[in-house]
């Protein structure tokens, strides 16, 4: 996997910019993430990706949307305006967990 | 005497029940299944039915016909399990003890939950087709459908039988040019996903398959609504799909007792194992095919691949050993592509799917992530080797573990989309 140098931290990522290695991910790291895709965190988003980081610690998987909404407590709605068009992929980046994907 | 029940006598709950009527002791162990009817569907033969392909006997049969003598099969809704009683009550107010519980009762598609799905327009222009009744009426109206916007739509992952609404638009697609209105009807297909194809290599093999087709995608939509009166899809960030004929494929969910019993997920999946399907929070209580939240396809092959491995499992773990087996994820799903062709493709929770050979190396007969007439007919074939092998429980000679060999690890034929 190759690495990549985001705000002085030196991190595993995958060929679309995704982080890889759990370990590496940190609070400063996440505002410098979500920095790059043009968001600026506050504390809703922050309710977000941090129940993702727990989450996928407790479960293995990144959240889905539904699962953000029902156990997380931020409606869908919500979520499409914390994170524009591509909720699902953009909180994943910013958690530094794998993006959502299907089978083929 | 000891219970094993088994709540769901579609492909899982059948296949354990035959497989571990013949492992467990008849004078030991009592075997029950419940399901709240008698009919069995080969649900992967609903994908032909709304383009004349079966007819309803090809799909449908009864469960007790392939239950095996010593099991017994009781008809009767499940109210609630009671983990702290080890026992199932029913709507009726029966009573079932267990030792050992497998829940096997699937997921099912629930219109009901995305607002204006279920309202005037269902099953006039708003269809499914994994139901019975939902692909019958859409041959209905596919007949009449000769021009106007047709919308394949998946509202929310996970779906069982995830490719299944990408093999509906290459058929529909298909279908729609040898009626000779093809070029009359303007074809998208919906996804939450970002885009029709998601793994590296699927994409770089098949992302052009839409473009060739003229099937447009609309990736990353999420619904929130449909709007009856302007027949319109709505998402959650006010984007609109507008549709003259839509085929959705509804939320799907697991049963509405697992969320009952306190044992379900937000989508009312049981949270077991990955490698083992025992329940995380009752070592007597396991949960099979579509109704576990393992991040594998819901698909009838991953139900019949993990099966095999937890029928070796639970004579370990009822004889208080440790389980030794650890199931990888495998799937194997056939993808029909239209003009009596498909594709297959092979994979698990870490491998995704690559080209190569099926499932003798360098031999096939079967081509993976590749479009062949072999693999259309692999598909058409299966019906028989469903009802005929894998229902009964007797073996098929494929790996339950997904194997690498016959796969092409750095595919270098593979042209990058765009």
């Amino acid at each position: 996997m190759p690495t990549t140098t985001i705000d002085g931290h030196v991190i595993h990522v995958d060929d679309e910019g995704f982080m890889t290695e759990y370990t590496e991910w940190s609070e400063p790291l996440g505002k410098a993430l979500a920095a790059q895709i043009g968001i600026e965190m506050s504390d809703e988003h922050w309710k977000a990706i941090r129940f993702l980081r727990t989450d996928f610690a407790d479960q293995g998987e990144t959240a889905t949307l539904r699962r953000v909404s029902v156990l997380g407590g931020i409606p869908t709605k919500q979520l499409f305006v914390l994170f524009p068009q591509k909720p699902a992929k953009k909180m994943a980046y910013v958690a530094g967990l794998p993006k959502p994907h299907g089978c083929v | 005497m000891r219970d094993l029940l088994i709540l769901g006598g579609g492909t899982a709950g059948t296949m354990v029940a035959n497989k571990l009527r013949k492992r467990l002791e008849r004078d030991a162990w009592r075997v029950t299944v419940v399901d709240r009817d008698d009919v069995h569907p080969y649900q992967p033969g609903y994908l032909f039915l709304p383009f004349g392909g079966y007819t309803e006997q090809q799909v449908v049969r009864s469960r007790h016909a392939f239950i095996a003598d010593g099991v017994d099969l009781v008809l009767g809704d499940v109210d609630r399990v009671r983990p702290e009683a080890n026992t199932v009550t029913l709507t009726d107010g029966r009573t079932l003890p267990y030792d050992y519980l497998v829940i096997a009762s699937g997921t099912t598609p629930r219109p009901d939950q995305t607002p204006g799905m279920l309202g005037t327009e269902w099953r006039r222009r708003i269809f499914d087709f994994y139901t019975l009744d939902g692909a019958k009426a859409l041959a209905e109206a596919l007949k009449r459908f000769d021009h106007g916007r047709l919308v394949v739509h998946v509202t929310e992952m996970p779906i069982k039988c995830p490719v299944a609404p990408l093999e509906f638009a290459f058929l529909a697609e298909a279908w729609l040019r040898q009626k000779g209105v093809r070029d009359r009807v303007e074809l998208t297909y919906v996804t939450p996903l970002p885009g029709a194809f998601t793994q590296p290599v699927a994409s770089a093999h098949l992302g052009s398959m839409l473009d060739e087709r003229k099937i447009a995608v609309e990736p990353d939509f999420m619904v929130e609504r449909i709007d009856e009166e302007r027949k319109t899809l709505v998402s959650y960030d006010e984007r609109e799909v507008p549709f003259d004929l839509l085929v959705t494929v509804p939320l799907n969910m697991g049963a509405d007792f697992v969320a009952r019993s306190g044992l379900g997920d937000e989508l009312n999946y049981v949270p077991v194992d990955k490698h083992t399907m025992l329940s995380r929070k009752h070592d007597n209580i396991f949960a099979l095919g579509d109704a576990s939240d393992i991040p594998a396809s819901k698909a009838g092959s991953v139900a019949h691949f993990s099966v095999e491995i937890f029928v070796e499992n639970f004579l370990e773990h009822v004889a208080g050993l440790p389980m030794t087996g650890a199931f990888d994820g495998h799937a194997n799903c056939f993808v029909e592509s239209g003009d009596g062709k498909g594709l297959l493709i092979d994979f698990n929770y870490d491998t995704e799917p690559l080209p190569g050979k099926y499932p003798l190396p360098r031999i096939g007969p079967m081509d993976l992530l590749k479009e062949t007439r072999a693999n259309h007919l692999g598909k058409l074939a299966f019906r028989w080797v469903y009802w005929n092998v894998l229902l009964p429980g007797r073996p098929i000679p494929l790996p339950a573990l997904m194997s690498m060999a016959g796969k092409e690890t750095e595919p270098t034929t593979a042209t990058q989309e765009r």
